[in-house]
């Protein structure tokens, strides 16, 4: 594999993983239900996104990559159906989106 | 009948890459498992163009490298806020009615809303979107936005 190569997939793996830890962070330092939804897509879709493509590039041209490609496309259609599937639960079991306290962050 | 071909075709593709197995029995009876599939997929009336809407493969490929970029961009503002220390989140919710009319350029539309971080469709229906906003600026932006334009376009491309 050629260096440029290895290198923007070093690039593509560590700029997920940071994604990911950043996802984690935010569901913990954020409040509200909704809010902290929107942490957790940061992981599911940036970082296994960014992930996905970097291990793609150290797989180059194998039956591995096909795999790869179809745990992204998995990813791809239904995370967003799983996480729309979460919300409109707690929104039908009367969490209302603008509740008290939804924006106020917690300090730590 | 393109359709239950077409099916058969990618199920038998997807069963060859996934199992790496290249002996003419292991084939031929994985091309046999792939009919069998497609066949009953036909009888139930289950192949048709809402669920296996082949005819957009090239818009989808046009639409999905400008999605990847929009995923991109707001990752990094929605990592931003959540890095800030002030935590300068607002979240916003918004209601619109999307320009799409097909089932599937609507599930694009909101599917697109979820996948992108920082927006979340609670709400979907033909009529109005409820969309949940990490800041005040995403909520604007979800609301007449150049995606919805883009997938009037996806789903009218058919």
């Amino acid at each position: 594999m050629s260096l440029a190569l290895e290198a923007l997939s070093w690039i593509l793996i560590v700029s997920g993983s940071l994604f990911c830890v950043t996802g984690a962070l935010g569901l913990v330092r954020l409040r509200g239900f909704y809010t902290r939804t929107h942490a957790a897509s940061l992981v599911d879709s940036a970082g296994a996104g960014l992930l996905l493509a970097g291990l793609l590039l150290q797989a180059g041209w194998t039956l591995v990559a096909v795999k790869l490609v179809m745990i992204g496309l998995l990813i791809f259609f239904t995370s967003p159906a799983a996480t729309h599937a979460l919300a409109n639960a707690a929104l039908a079991r009367g969490l209302a989106p603008d509740a008290e306290g939804e924006g106020v962050p917690s300090k730590r | 009948m393109l359709q239950v071909a077409i099916l058969t075709i990618l199920l038998y593709a997807f069963w060859v890459l996934m199992s790496g197995f290249f002996t003419p029995f292991l084939l031929a009876a994985g091309f046999g498992c792939a009919l069998l599939v497609a066949w009953l997929a036909h009888r139930m009336e289950v192949v048709d163009r809402e669920g296996h809407p082949f005819h957009l493969t090239w818009a989808a490929l046009a639409y999905w490298p400008w999605l990847v970029k929009e995923i991109l961009k707001s990752a990094i503002d929605v990592a931003r806020v959540i890095l800030d220390p002030a935590l300068p989140a607002t979240p916003t919710v918004v209601r619109f009615r999307p320009r799409q009319r097909s089932v599937v350029g609507l599930v694009t539309h909101a599917n697109s809303i979820t996948l992108t971080p920082g927006t979340l469709s609670i709400e979907v229906g033909r009529d109005e979107f409820m969309v949940h906003a990490f800041t005040r600026e995403g909520a604007a932006a979800t609301v007449d936005s150049d995606m919805d334009r883009r997938v009037e376009r996806f789903e009218g491309s058919a």
